[in-house]
């Protein structure tokens, strides 16, 4: 008997790689392929969305060859993808019309700020889950059609598309100009600000304000379903799920009860809440959005917290102030030292995100004497990612009701075993890491498996979750809230770094 | 007398030559000084970057001492890189042997716990990273001392402790183990340690064939051996695949 296999495709903010999984949930190959980054201006990053779907058409093959396996033993393919970035492409060449704008992007600064005092923006929120900011796709895609000579016309005309990533393979893989399908799926549509989060459909309010031509859109579909088989790449195999990356690692997690929570540390580090079927409006700064949908089942909900400056902080005292030469030589640094040394770092660098969401802040260090090494800077620096990840655990818990009981991690920073120690210390819960750490390539390959039938259900997908490391709170009750306490007032010295009128001298 | 190799008569003079100069060199300067083809020159200073003896400074492209060469004498893989290195192999190591995993290397004559991850059962388990395991008692630590001479001579010239009565504590057996490590490229350790309890450990190698440190995975004596009370294969054969997997991630060509 042949065994088979589902393929991940994880298409990244960096890179774009391909994991194959077994049954059990094993990664069996992985092949990754990095593409370029643009930063045509201060402020603006774009991809080239022709060369990542090149890049998909690479990586795939290699994958296959080093698992050693054909087309024919694929049971399916799951997507996972970088969320909020946009691609509008011509229906009839696929050729993108403009490079991709990407999610981190901040062109559409001054666009934000006007359309934040326009009519209407007042229902937005409630609508959709999020604040108006830049980060979401509806503001990048307002701005490519207002500096795009015709791409109005064009799009009321349904001549070019409008896509996120998702999006964008999927019309690909089943086609491109040839009857690809041009679909999305409820997670990623949800960052998209344009769908309501009750109905799963595209609001016209939404649309209008941001004035948007429906006949670009792509159809909304749950996140695991078959849409239809690849006619490329992987030919006769079936596509069977799509979502946003950080959502793919809440599934790939198996956090599929309400209360379940994990938290993905790389770049930057997001945290996101099962919230259960209803969507659950935050009042500290977070955002709803939906967690995954299965076909014929209401959609699940969370909460998210995204924490803009986590392992990037971690590369700039790397790269930045030359203080260490890897990346995981952080740790060691910060082992010559027992405690900080009342030193502390926040890295406000563009703005603080969830909770505060203070664009105006800057990034400080506080607490310096002369006693200060490099040693407590390291210690100092991660810190910051324990002290963040409190602050969004902490709105999380006011907001939905729910008291974080353990949380679940994963991503490059878990191997850093002093972050993750220190992180079970602020929080006063167990941080548990799963044993596949690839958890948003596992959650694609899992809701495509599931569509597919290749695994019978949650159930079985929750028996393939081991425990790999487990870190238990150590730190004393006083000491955590005397340290939480000057966390916060260190915090309160990165607000309002930025005159208004230098804000306003940018727009 | 075996005659000189030539590139590494060439890689020492690159070396004085970007010792004694006073600022960065390209490697145009660099060829011609020594009087190399560029394509030499640049062959060998790659190398040389590889093991990180050279560094190449970004925006100018020109080359340098590199950090390495200053830090020689000290453990030249940082623990934590190890770690950092290893996690995506460790993990499937001990999902298929259905074991627990514990990355190790040398420190002050013990073994230290690198990295650890739980055995795939969910059950209640204490992460032991930064504890220290005897050498001689231990598969990690066995398979380290026998690619170390200093720290192996250390031990048997010392008292190693019985732990059980299959403890190896004179030189003569514990020397003989060693070696036989050195044919097989792996070790094993059965009940030395604690009754009831066994281990399989595989050297992890980096630039050069170097050993940097061991995985290993550990459990109760009847699911690691087989009724002669040998390894299992099948596990050997994990325990080495993945000590192969990381080897080759650290930049060991051949292992």
């Amino acid at each position: 008997m042949t065994d088979s296999y589902v393929v991940s495709i994880d298409q990244g903010t960096t890179s774009t790689r391909c994991i194959v999984f077994d049954r059990r949930g094993n990664l069996v190959s992985v092949a990754q392929r990095e593409h370029q980054q643009h930063f045509p201006r201060p402020g603006w990053v774009e991809h080239d969305a022709l060369e990542i779907w090149r890049n998909v058409g690479k990586v795939v093959p290699r994958a296959l060859v080093e698992a050693g396996i054909g087309v024919d033993q694929i049971a399916a393919i799951g997507i996972a993808n970088q969320r909020e970035t946009i691609v509008v492409w011509d229906r009839r060449t696929g050729v993108p019309v403009a490079p991709a704008i990407i999610w981190q992007d901040t062109r559409t600064d001054a666009l934000v700020e006007t359309l934040s005092e326009a009519a209407g923006a007042d229902g937005l929120r409630e609508r959709c889950g999020l604040p108006l900011t830049t980060y979401f796709s509806a503001p990048k895609l307002r701005w490519l059609l207002d500096h795009t000579p015709g791409l109005p016309e064009r799009a009321e005309r349904g001549e070019v598309l409008f896509g996120t990533m998702e999006s964008w393979l999927i019309w690909n893989l089943t086609g491109g100009p040839d009857g690809g399908l041009h679909l999305t799926d409820v997670t990623n549509a949800s960052r998209t600000m344009l769908m309501d989060l009750r109905t799963l459909r595209w609001h016209p309010d939404s649309l209008a304000f941001f004035g948007i031509p429906a006949a670009m859109l792509p159809e909304i579909r749950s996140s695991s379903e078959v849409y239809g088989t690849a006619t490329t790449v992987l030919p006769g195999v079936r596509i069977a799920a799509a979502l946003g990356d950080q959502q793919a690692a809440l599934f790939g997690q198996t956090c599929f009860a309400p209360g379940d929570a994990k938290c993905t540390y790389g770049t930057g580090s997001f945290l996101l809440l099962n919230t259960g079927e209803e969507p659950v409006h935050s009042d500290h700064g977070l955002l709803t959005t939906v967690g995954y949908q299965i076909a014929g089942r209401p959609a699940v909900y969370a909460l998210e917290g995204s924490i803009a400056i986590t392992g990037s902080l971690v590369q700039w005292f790397r790269d930045q102030l030359d203080l260490i030469t890897t990346a995981p030589e952080i740790e060691t640094l910060a082992r010559t030292v027992d405690d900080n040394g009342g030193c502390y770092i926040v890295p406000a660098f563009s703005g603080l995100f969830a909770p505060h969401w203070r664009s105006e802040a800057r990034g400080v260090i506080v607490g310096l004497t002369s006693y200060i090494t490099k040693g407590h800077l390291a210690r100092a620096v991660l810190e910051a990612t324990g002290w963040q990840t409190r602050e969004v655990v902490e709105a999380m818990n006011a907001d939905s009701g729910l008291d974080l009981t353990a949380l679940r991690v994963d991503g490059g920073m878990t191997a850093n075993n002093l972050l993750m120690q220190f992180v079970a210390d602020v929080l006063g819960v167990p941080v548990v890491r799963p044993m596949v750490a690839e958890t948003v390539s596992l959650g694609a390959a899992y809701a495509a498996g599931l569509a597919v039938g290749y695994w019978a259900d949650l159930e079985g997908l929750r028996s393939n979750w081991h425990l790999a490391a487990r870190w238990e709170p150590e730190l004393d009750e006083t000491i955590r809230a005397e340290e939480r306490e000057n966390w916060q007032r260190a915090v309160e010295r990165t607000f309002g770094w930025i005159k208004p009128e230098a804000r306003a001298a940018n727009r | 007398m075996p005659g000189q190799v030539q590139s590494i008569a060439r890689a020492a003079a690159i070396l004085r030559l970007l010792a004694s100069s006073s600022g960065r060199l390209g490697i145009g300067e660099i060829a011609r000084s020594l009087d190399l083809p560029k394509g030499t020159a640049h062959g060998i200073v790659r190398t040389l970057q590889d093991v990180g003896f050279v560094e190449q400074d970004k925006t100018s492209g020109k080359y340098q001492l590199g950090a390495a060469l200053l830090h020689l004498g000290t453990s030249y893989l940082d623990v934590n890189e190890l770690r950092s290195r290893s996690i995506n192999w460790a993990d499937p190591l001990a999902a298929r042997s259905g074991e627990s995993v514990r990355i190790g290397t040398l420190l002050d004559g013990k073994v230290l716990v690198v990295h650890h991850v739980f055995r795939p059962d969910d059950t209640l388990q204490t992460l032991d990273v930064g504890s220290l395991l005897p050498p001689h008692a231990t598969a990690l630590g066995k398979v380290l001392l026998a690619y170390d001479v200093g720290a192996a001579n250390a031990v048997l010239q010392g008292e190693p402790e019985p732990y059980t009565r299959r403890t190896l504590v004179t030189p003569r057996t514990l020397s003989r183990a060693l070696t036989e490590i050195r044919d097989n490229g792996w070790g094993a350790e059965i009940e030395e340690m604690t009754l009831g309890e066994a281990g399989i450990a595989a050297p992890i190698r980096g630039y050069g064939g170097l050993v940097v440190g061991a995985i290993g995975l550990s459990g109760p004596v009847d699911r690691v051996c087989d009724g002669k009370s040998h390894p299992r294969p099948a596990l050997v054969a994990y325990v080495r695949d993945a000590a192969r997997a990381v080897s080759r991630d650290l930049g060991a060509a051949r292992w």
